[in-house]
This record gives structure tokens, C-alpha cells and sequence, in this order.
């Protein structure tokens, strides 16, 4: 091993061990969830390890609980990791090296954190390797699935998530993952569209489309809105957002 | 094994499995193969996550009773300045203030 493999190795663990720590409430979260929403421990688990995608799992359990069909949770699964098709579109030019097989196991690893670790390190101007990227990813991948089977037996144990407070978690989570988002082009038409869209069409088509429909209206409004050029300020989206 | 899985939920779990797999390669396999993406597309692409997430967040935020309500408009006060954990722990206390103090 050279001494820079090493380095690697150090360099890749530690960042990801970091990355495990903040996201272990919600591996415990989406065990607990999964639990209260009917999944055994066995599939909670088997998820983190198969989907590994935090947000995503924890829409597709919260989905389970309305009796959706279950096309509807796999497209709604789809449409949450969608952004993970920007991502690995982002980080082609850092991973071209690497062989076939390389590129295909390490893009299972590419969550949030991941992809950014890479974009920090290759702007750094650093080499984004195939060790550096798997130990990133099992650094944080493993602690995951250990949490959510904690998350899971501790939600045996609860009796009424309400009692402890528990069901307005996923809510708030939903909503800073949202507001992460605001430095974005048109995000508050957005968010306005999607929000009001998603209400109106709980009350007047039912539970699973809100969803989709809420969705659709806010992707609408961000595909119609004029374009944010770099030469031009973004006139006008706010005053059409709060209209 | 019957107990600890059913077979409806591993089907779901598979399906969204391969489908987030293809999420995850599916844009190097595009931009490798493609030059320039339609910059509405793209607009529109860049929204996806804020659409999708918000429809979790406002039937719940406006229909899940008065102590969501508030716990939600708190919680988004708090998440203008701080992060994402501090914000789940405000939202918990507050909910469960609400609950055993004056609920």
C-alpha cells in the first residue's frame, strides 16, 4: 500500500464517519417509522441496504401506511432520488478513469453527502479514486444499516408514535430538506405551486395523488417560468410566486 | 421468513431499489453520451426535489391539527438559521410541549 493510498483511506474515512454521525438520527428515525408504518425489522433493513437513500425511504414508508398502490410508491420512490441522476451526471468528468465495474459499484454509494465529499475533493484538485470513493461510501453505508435495525427494535418498543412525538419528525425533516434547497433558480414559486397544489388535491382527489399532482404542478411552474440567465437579474418570480 | 417479509413489501422494495440504482447511474450513462440538456428541461429537472418534498410537508403542516400547525411554523423559523438536526430537536420539543402542557 503507498503511503497516498493511505492518505486516501484516512482522508475517506474520517469525512465519512463525520457523514455517518449526522445522518444516524434518521437511520433511527426511518427504523422507528418503518415499524409504526407495518414493515418488520427484516424489511426496514433490507431497504437501507438495497435502496440506501435516506429521503427516499422514508417516502416509500410513509406510503406503505396509505395503502398506495404499489406502483405509485416505486414512481414516487423514483421522483425523490431523481435528483441523483444531476448528481451523477456532475461527478462523470471525476469518475471517467475508473474501470466499468468501478463506476458501477461506487455509483450505488452516490447519496447527498457522497456527492459532495467528490465535488469538494476534485475541486480541491485531489484524485477521486476508486478506494477513496468505496471507503467513503461503506463508512457510511454500514453505520446505516446498524441504526436503522436499533431504530427498528426501538420501535417495537414504542407504543403511540403521537405520545412521543415522533410523527411530526418526518414533517419537519420533509420540510428543512425543502428549505435546503432555497438558494435555488424559482424555488418559492415552486414550493407555493407544489404546496398549495399538493392540499387541493388531497381534499378533492385523495390521499396517494396528492403526491404526484403536487409535484407536477411545481415542476410545471419551474419549467414555465422564465429562464434565470447569469447576465440578467431574476425579475418578476417572487412577486408571480406570492400572487 | 413469512414473518419477516411479505412479499408485496419485497416486490416494492425491489422495484424501488433498481429504480433508484438507475437514478444513480443514469445521468453519467446521459451526459456522457449527451452534449447539452434543454435549459427548460433542466429548469425543470432542478425542481423536482422542493416540488416532490413539499407535497410531505404542507397537507401535513395544514391539516394534521393545530399542535402540527404551530410545531411546523416554528420549526421553519428555526430552519432559516440553523441546520437540519437542531431543527428536528426544536420541532420535538415544541410538539411534545404542546402536547403535555397545554394538550
Amino acid at each position: 500500500m503507498t503511503p497516498d493510498t493511505k492518505e486516501e483511506i484516512r482522508d475517506a474515512f474520517r469525512r465519512g464517519i463525520a457523514v455517518a454521525i449526522a445522518a444516524s438520527p434518521f437511520a433511527v428515525l426511518f427504523g422507528a417509522v418503518s415499524i409504526d408504518n407495518g414493515l418488520t425489522v427484516a424489511e426496514a433493513t433490507l431497504m437501507s441496504a438495497t435502496l440506501y437513500a435516506g429521503a427516499s425511504q422514508l417516502v416509500g414508508v410513509e406510503l406503505f401506511n396509505h395503502h398506495v398502490a404499489p406502483w405509485l410508491v416505486v414512481l414516487s420512490i423514483f421522483a425523490v432520488n431523481f435528483r441523483h441522476v444531476l448528481y451523477s451526471a456532475a461527478i462523470a468528468p471525476h469518475i471517467r478513469h475508473l474501470t466499468f465495474w468501478q463506476k458501477a459499484t461506487s455509483l450505488f454509494l452516490l447519496t447527498d453527502p457522497q456527492f459532495a465529499e467528490t465535488e469538494r475533493r476534485a475541486d480541491a484538485g485531489l484524485r477521486v479514486s476508486y478506494i477513496w470513493l468505496m471507503v467513503l461510501g461503506f463508512s457510511v453505508y454500514v453505520p446505516w444499516l446498524c441504526l436503522t435495525v436499533v431504530g427498528g427494535l426501538l420501535g417495537n418498543l414504542i407504543g403511540d408514535p403521537r405520545a412521543i412525538g415522533i410523527d411530526v419528525l418526518l414533517p419537519v425533516y420533509f420540510m428543512g430538506l425543502v428549505m435546503g434547497f432555497r438558494s435555488r433558480a424559482n424555488w418559492l414559486p415552486v414550493v407555493l405551486a407544489s404546496g398549495v397544489g399538493s392540499v387541493l388535491a388531497m381534499h378533492f382527489v385523495g390521499s396517494p395523488w396528492h403526491v404526484s399532482l403536487g409535484a407536477l404542478a411545481g415542476v410545471a411552474v419551474a419549467a414555465l417560468l422564465p429562464l434565470d440567465k447569469e447576465d440578467e437579474a431574476p425579475v418578476g418570480t417572487v412577486a408571480e410566486g406570492e400572487a | 421468513m413469512e414473518n419477516m417479509f411479505h412479499m408485496q413489501t419485497l416486490l416494492i422494495v425491489a422495484a424501488g431499489a433498481v429504480a433508484t440504482y438507475l437514478t444513480r447511474v443514469g445521468g453519467y450513462v446521459f451526459i456522457t453520451r449527451m452534449k447539452r440538456i434543454p435549459p427548460r428541461a433542466e429548469a425543470a429537472l432542478n425542481a423536482v426535489p422542493a416540488a416532490v418534498l413539499t407535497t410531505l410537508v404542507a397537507p401535513a403542516a395544514i391539516t394534521g391539527g393545530w399542535d402540527v400547525s404551530i410545531t411546523m411554523a416554528v420549526a421553519f423559523l428555526v430552519g432559516l438559521r440553523l441546520k437540519l438536526l437542531p431543527m428536528l430537536a426544536v420541532g420535538w420539543v415544541v410538539v411534545m410541549l404542546l402536547r403535555r402542557v397545554i394538550g
